[in-house]
C-alpha cells in the first residue's frame, strides 16, 4: 500500500478466514499505523513525557488501580493532569508508566485489540489471554525500548472464571509476572510498594482499597519528584478505578475528593501518614 | 482447442443473478426495523452459535441472509474495516455510509467477475445516528446494489411475504416491545396471510438491537433469554398473539 492510510475499499486481505487479532492484521494489511513499526533514533526517550506511578490492589471481590496525574519531561513538569488508568474493556483495566505518547497509543491500540477478538469471535478473550495479548504487544515495542521509549504497563482486572480481581506486570522484554495483592510500577512505584506493604490488608472493603492505593500515591509523590501528589488548589486528583464483577468503574471526581481530603487533613496532623503497629 | 461458446452478457448476468436469488430463497428470514431507541435485528435463526446478526462497531449493527461462509465472511470484513478506520482516525470517523459502500464496491465486483461465483448473500448496514432522523437501514443485494430504507427492511427466504406483514402494522416511535412482537408475527407468517402462523419460541429467534439510551459508546446489544420471553409476551402479561390479520381479501400467494 502506498497510501499512509487504509482506502475505502475492501481489498482481498479484509476478506476470509484468518486471525482474530487486530494488531496482525493491521501489521499485514497497514503497518504504519502500528507504533512497533516505527523507529526512533538515539535519545528519542528524553523527546518524550513520561508517565510516572501506577498503584493497584486486591480486595475481595475485585481489584482497584490508581495512577497520579503528573508527566515529566526532565526536571520539568510536561503536564499535570495526564490519564494513565483506563479501562481496557468492560472488565479489564490498565495503567500505564513510561513514554506517554507510544504508551497511550498503546493502550488505545490493546482497547480495539480486545474489543476486535470479541466482535469477531463472540466471545470475550479470558483474563489470562488478555494479559498475554499484552505481553506480546510490550514485546514488539522492544525496539523502542531501546531507543529510550520505554512502556511499563500494569494489568489488571475482573477474572470471571476465578471469581478475582488480579493484576499483572510486565518488563519492558514482555515479560509477564502475576503479582498478588498489590503492585506498583514507574518512577515512584518503590515508595507506592513500601507504602502499601504497611497499609494493605487483604480483606479491605473497596472503600478502605481505594483509600489504601491513593495513601501509597501520595507517599510515592511525597518521596519521587515525577510522581504529581492531589493538586488540591486546581482540584486534580488520582484517577481511580476498580474492576468488579460488575464490570470496570471510575471513582467519580466528588468521592476521589473525599478521600482526599480526608487524607490531607489527618497529614496535616501526622505528615508520614498512617502509624502501623510495630509488632 | 476448445472454442466456449459465446453467451451474451445480457444473459450471463440475469443467470447469475437467477444463481444468487435462489440460493438466498432458500434461507430463512431477518427483519430490521426502526423503533423508538434505535433499531431492532429481528432474524429466525435456530443456532446459538452461529449469528446472523452481528456488531460491526460503535453504532454500526449488521445483517444477513444467504450462505453462512460467505456472510461471515463480509462480516469479518466489516469489523476489520471499521476496527481500522476508528484507529487510524477517531472513533466517530467509521461511517454507515462508508461501510455500505465498501461492501457495495466488493459485492459488485465479485458478482460481475467471470472467474468467480456471485456471493449467494443479501445484507443490512444498520448505522444508529445521534437522533431517530439520523438513523440508516441500508441494504445490499448480491450484485452490488445499496438501497436505503426508511421504515424497514426484509430480507431472505420470503421476504415479499413477510415485509406485506410488516408493512400493514408498522408505523413509526414503536417502542421496543411491540416492534419485537410485530416482527416475530411476520416472521411467523411466512406462508402468507391465509397460512397458520408458525411458532417461533426463544430459541428460534435471534434479537438485538442498537439502543441509543445505552450509556457506553458501544450501543449493539443481543437480547436473549428471559429478556426476550419477557418482550414476547406483551404487557398485560398475556400471551402474545400475533395480531390477527384484518380480514383482508384472500390474495393468492405466489
Amino acid at each position: 500500500m502506498s497510501d499512509r492510510r487504509p482506502s475505502g475499499g475492501l481489498s482481498p486481505a479484509f476478506i476470509g478466514a484468518g486471525t482474530s487479532s487486530f494488531v496482525d492484521f493491521a501489521a499485514a494489511v497497514a503497518p504504519e499505523v502500528l507504533p512497533s513499526n516505527r523507529t526512533a533514533g538515539e535519545g528519542s526517550g528524553a523527546m518524550s513525557p513520561h508517565g510516572t506511578t501506577i498503584v493497584a490492589a486486591t480486595f475481595p471481590g475485585g481489584v482497584v488501580v490508581a495512577g497520579d496525574r503528573r508527566a515529566t519531561m526532565g526536571n520539568m513538569i510536561a503536564q499535570r493532569d495526564i490519564e494513565k488508568v483506563f479501562a481496557a474493556d468492560e472488565f479489564s483495566i490498565i495503567g500505564i508508566a513510561g513514554a506517554a505518547g507510544i504508551a497511550v497509543e498503546m493502550v488505545g491500540l490493546f482497547q480495539v485489540e480486545l474489543e476486535h477478538y470479541e466482535k469477531i469471535e463472540g466471545a470475550p478473550l479470558s483474563l489470562v489471554g488478555k494479559a498475554n495479548r499484552l505481553a506480546t504487544m510490550i514485546r514488539q515495542n522492544l525496539g523502542l525500548a531501546l531507543q529510550g521509549l520505554v512502556v511499563v504497563p500494569l494489568f489488571a482486572g475482573w477474572d470471571e472464571t476465578t471469581g478475582e480481581g488480579r493484576i499483572f506486570s510486565y518488563d519492558a522484554t514482555g515479560g509477564r509476572y502475576e503479582e498478588h495483592a498489590f503492585f506498583s510500577v514507574g518512577s515512584g512505584s518503590v515508595f507506592a510498594r513500601g507504602s502499601l506493604k504497611k497499609l494493605y490488608r487483604p480483606d479491605l472493603n473497596p472503600a478502605n482499597a481505594a483509600m489504601a492505593v491513593v495513601q501509597a500515591l501520595y507517599d510515592a509523590a511525597d518521596d519521587d519528584s515525577a510522581t504529581g501528589g492531589p493538586d488540591l488548589t486546581r482540584k486534580i486528583y488520582p484517577v481511580v478505578m476498580t474492576a468488579t464483577v460488575d464490570g470496570v468503574s471510575r471513582l467519580p471526581d466528588a468521592e476521589v475528593a473525599d478521600l482526599v481530603n480526608t487524607l490531607v487533613a489527618r497529614r496535616m496532623e501526622r505528615p508520614d501518614g498512617p502509624e502501623a503497629p510495630l509488632t | 482447442m476448445s472454442m466456449p461458446f459465446y453467451v451474451a452478457p445480457e444473459q450471463q448476468m440475469k443467470d447469475r443473478a437467477d444463481f444468487a436469488r435462489k440460493g438466498i430463497a432458500r434461507g430463512r428470514s431477518v427483519i430490521v426495523l426502526h423503533y423508538a431507541d434505535g433499531i431492532l435485528f429481528v432474524a429466525e435463526n435456530r443456532s446459538q452459535a452461529l449469528h446472523k446478526v452481528s456488531e460491526i462497531y460503535d453504532r454500526l449493527g449488521f445483517a444477513a441472509v444467504g450462505r453462512y461462509n460467505e456472510f461471515e465472511n463480509l462480516r469479518t470484513a466489516g469489523i476489520r474495516y471499521a476496527d481500522l478506520r476508528g484507529y487510524s482516525y477517531d472513533r466517530s470517523d467509521v461511517t454507515g455510509r462508508g461501510l455500505a459502500n465498501a461492501y457495495a464496491q466488493l459485492l459488485g465486483t465479485i458478482f460481475s467477475a467471470g472467474g468467480e461465483k456471485p456471493y449467494e448473500v443479501e445484507i443490512v448496514v444498520a448505522e444508529l445516528g445521534l437522533t431517530s432522523e439520523l438513523d440508516q437501514i441500508y441494504r445490499l443485494t448480491y450484485d452490488g446494489s445499496v438501497q436505503d430504507e426508511d421504515e424497514f427492511a426484509v430480507m431472505g427466504g420470503s421476504a415479499d411475504t413477510i415485509a406485506e406483514m410488516v408493512k400493514r402494522d408498522f408505523q413509526p416511535g414503536l417502542d421496543l416491545g411491540s416492534a419485537v412482537r410485530l416482527a416475530v408475527a411476520a416472521l411467523a407468517a411466512d406462508g402468507g396471510p391465509s397460512a397458520t402462523r408458525r411458532e417461533l419460541g426463544v430459541d428460534a429467534l435471534e434479537v438485538a438491537i442498537l439502543d441509543r439510551t445505552r450509556a457506553l459508546p458501544r450501543k449493539f446489544r443481543r437480547i436473549r433469554g428471559d429478556r426476550l420471553a419477557a418482550l414476547l409476551v406483551d404487557g398485560t402479561g398475556a400471551e402474545v398473539l400475533p395480531p390477527a390479520s384484518p380480514p383482508t381479501p384472500a390474495e393468492p400467494v405466489q
